[in-house]
């Protein structure tokens, strides 16, 4: 701080001593606690191990805030990670369970080590540093420039309850201090006011801010076009649709090896058999809530533009194809499951396949439907009761 | 602080009890081994695989704890360094294990089984290094030049205790330049050919390093506990304080993160590729007994020791310490017979069974009375601090 024309004060804050090695700063520090001393500070160059046994302090809280945030980052991550991946959005990666804990446990490290870090390093600002408070009446002086570089000193502040001046100075002689020094802050300091809106500072928040992003955006934006970066965009690989030149059909998708069948493909046995279908084929899925919604669905989708909403024929495409007789007549409803499988897997008249539309299962989830559609309009004496 | 003349230290010899002691044990664990050799000659064999393992960790780790040292002009650990010289003349009795081994070789490394190497083209393959002449070349080698570093390393320490010269200190940190690159290829030769071979198919390159944390940390513990004990019952200088403690506590209980991270890396990478090759190890281990075997393998090595040994008072407690010390060193003889017995529960035929009867006390028996005798050997007729060093007093009055 700058003096001005206030009227300034001079006002004693403690006074200091300045060591030369470690042993002689811890034994200072043991006399200064042993007379009875409670609010006085050490300040070294580098942690020296011992000084917490010397000053006699207390055990210190940051340990187990440290410990309370881990365990929270801990505890957070893992939940986090639970929710996303199990929970929010579950995707298979790897073939691995949704809530694989192996994977888990290097982000969940990191955030326990990040939360216990900087959570300590704010509750340490916030408690031994009363933030926002950024001034100490030792900043600036000559003795701050010895500790925190190769000397060791003791302040013991006026403000203690045994604090006497003659006393402190003989106590510090007579532990071989031989720079005891009487440290003063001008009184205007405690008039000043931090001020977190000044114009300066602002300005250049904002122009850190501007700056900032137009890094971030040129850096993702154009950065990441330009080459060398592209290069692995374009390596040399074949693209499925794309033509190649490596191989002689010119076509980049390889014919499948003769023979080959597609993972869970059944072949069907009845293809030039209608009587075999119609014989040996049967149902085989129950008329559950599950296989008529999907039944519905599917049947909704690829059978109702030309069977109608209902199976009554009723084409919804105004006779631009030929209108197919209703799924009521009573040959439809007295043929078999295994008839009606067929003409679905491989067509009727102008009917054609849906075997590539409908799956084994969705077909007979499809039939199912067709037979509640059937019984809805002619329904048995039994099912009015 | 005044810095005495003297270094606190009456030369004093060692009494009979530790020799006793571990007299009784070898003894004891000798008889149970012989009649296991009778009974079933393979499973002992697997045992001895498991002790020689061991042995060789601690005397790995003690020259390691040595060079480093050396190298880095450890102040601190001087007054401990006659514990861990002396502990590294376990390695002069490792050949005698590797003999008794040398007869089951077949039983023992399928890539020596004629009708695996037809069977299996992948195994073949590997013939090249796989193959018992080579294995026994590389490994009289390794054993050659280990025991060259043992002289350089530690007798000349020894000898400089009558000589008081300090040009030995220089030779010795020199020697241990020479010695570092060495012992990272040592240790991978050792643990790929008497621990992953077993399996001959699988392969981690993290094996070298996975044995290597365990075996620092076992002679950690076992350098530990000496000092603690030999301190106690006053044998070494009186200058030893908690301040030297605390550097066994704290360099411990890194290792056993270290550990950690190792073995859980070199799981992390195989579980996550699940490539057939890699996963073969940890199928193995996933039989039966031997799943609840290896989870509790974590639990013993890392978080028990963990979570005794975080607190700062725990690391400089002698009673704390010395219980966690005992604790990592049984935590390694668990994690190799881990490594080396599910190998032996295949072989049989029984691949969820865990082998444990009355032969496998033998591990620990043996392991402790070979440590304890050849420790109390060596160390009767020398001194227990390292007096002619010219850091000694450096060392002794050492705070952090």
């Amino acid at each position: 701080m700058k003096s001005s024309n206030v009227k300034n004060e001079r006002i004693l804050y403690g006074i200091s001593a300045i060591y030369n090695t470690p042993d002689e700063i811890l034994h200072a520090a043991g006399k200064v606690s042993d007379a009875g001393y409670k609010k006085y500070d050490v300040h070294t160059p580098y942690p020296v191990h011992g000084l917490d046994n010397a000053m006699k302090t207390d055990w210190p809280i940051l340990g187990y805030v440290a410990m309370f945030l881990g365990l929270s980052g801990a505890a957070f991550a893992l939940l986090f990670m639970y929710w996303s991946m199990s929970i929010d959005y579950p995707n298979v990666i790897g073939g691995k369970p949704f809530f694989s804990l192996p994977a888990f446990i290097p982000v969940t490290f990191e955030v326990t080590v990040l939360a216990a870090s900087i959570g300590t390093l704010f509750t340490m600002l916030a408690v031994v540093f009363k933030f926002p408070n950024n001034a100490h009446p030792l900043h600036d002086t000559a003795y701050m420039d010895k500790v925190s570089s190769d000397k060791y000193g003791i302040v013991i502040e006026a403000k203690d309850m045994k604090f006497d001046r003659e006393e402190v100075v003989d106590l510090f002689k007579l532990t071989g201090s031989e720079e005891i020094i009487a440290q003063y802050y001008d009184s205007e300091i405690l008039a000043t006011k931090i001020n977190i809106f000044e114009p300066k500072f602002v300005t250049g928040l904002i122009a850190m801010a501007i700056v900032t992003s137009a890094v971030t955006y040129f850096s993702l934006n154009v950065l990441m076009d330009m080459k060398p970066f592209t290069w692995m965009q374009f390596q040399k690989k074949l693209s499925a649709m794309e033509p190649a030149e490596f191989y002689d059909s010119g076509f980049s998708m390889r014919t499948p090896v003769a023979g080959t069948v597609s993972r869970g493909h059944k072949p069907y046995a009845y293809e030039n058999d209608p009587e075999g279908a119609n014989t040996y084929l049967s149902n085989p899925l129950l008329a559950t809530a599950e296989n008529l919604e999907v039944g519905q669905k599917k049947y909704d989708t690829f059978c109702s533009p030309c069977h109608g909403y209902y199976g009554e024929g009723d084409s919804r495409l105004r006779g631009q194809f030929p209108t197919p007789p209703s799924l009521h007549s009573s040959t439809n409803r007295n043929s078999t499951d295994g008839r009606l499988y067929h003409i679905i897997t491989v067509g009727q008249n102008t009917m054609p396949s849906y075997a590539r539309q409908l799956n084994p299962t969705e077909r007979w989830q499809v039939i199912s439907y067709i037979r509640t559609l059937q019984r809805a309009l002619n329904a048995k004496e039994e099912d009015l009761k | 602080m005044m810095i005495p003349d003297d270094l606190g230290y009456q030369r004093k010899k060692l009494s009979l009890r530790g020799i006793l002691i571990g007299a009784a044990a070898l003894i004891v664990g000798a008889i149970i081994l012989g009649m296991g050799y009778a009974a079933d000659s393979v499973r002992a064999s697997y045992n001895v695989l498991v002790i020689m393992l061991g042995l060789l960790s601690i005397g790995f780790g003690a020259l390691f704890f040595v060079a480093m040292e050396h190298l880095f002009n450890n102040v601190w650990s001087i007054p401990f360094r006659r514990v861990t010289e002396n502990l590294a003349s376990v390695l002069i009795v490792v050949p005698v294990f590797a003999f008794i081994l040398s007869f089951n070789m077949h039983e023992l490394f399928p890539w020596l089984r004629p009708e695996v190497l037809d069977a299996d083209s992948y195994i073949r393959g590997k013939s090249a290094y796989l193959n018992e002449s080579f294995f026994w070349a590389r490994n009289i080698g390794v054993y050659i030049l280990l025991m060259v570093f043992f002289v350089l390393l530690v007798m000349r320490s020894w000898r400089q205790d009558k000589t008081k010269n300090p040009k030995t200190s220089w030779w010795i940190s020199r020697s241990s330049g020479a010695f570092l690159p060495f012992f990272a290829i040592a240790i991978t030769v050792v643990a790929v050919d008497w621990a992953m071979s077993l399996s001959p198919k699988w392969f981690s390159t993290m094996w070298g390093v996975y044995y290597f944390s365990g075996s620092i940390l076992a002679a950690l513990a076992l350098i530990t506990y000496i000092s603690i004990d030999l301190t106690e019952r006053g044998y070494m200088s009186k200058y030893i304080s908690p301040d030297h403690f605390y550097s066994f506590g704290g360099l411990m209980y890194g290792l056993t993160s270290f550990w950690a991270y190792i073995a859980f890396s070199q799981f992390l990478l195989i579980w996550y590729a699940n490539i057939p090759d890699e996963i073969l190890w940890f199928m193995d281990r996933s039989q039966g007994g031997w799943l609840y075997f290896g989870l509790a393998l974590p639990v013993i090595r890392f978080l028990i020791p963990f979570i005794i040994l975080i607190t700062k008072p725990s690391k400089s407690d002698p009673v704390r310490l010395k219980a966690m010390a005992l604790f990592i060193f049984a935590g390694h003889l668990y994690d190799l017979f881990y490594v080396i017995m599910p190998e032996y529960s295949k072989l049989i035929g029984t691949p969820s069974v865990l082998p444990i009867g009355w032969i496998e006390l033998s591990i620990p028996l043996v392991v402790v009375g070979v440590t304890m005798v050849s420790f109390n050997l060596v160390s009767r007729n020398r001194a227990m601090i390292p007096v002619g060093d010219p850091r000694i007093k450096k060392g002794l009055f050492f705070h952090l």
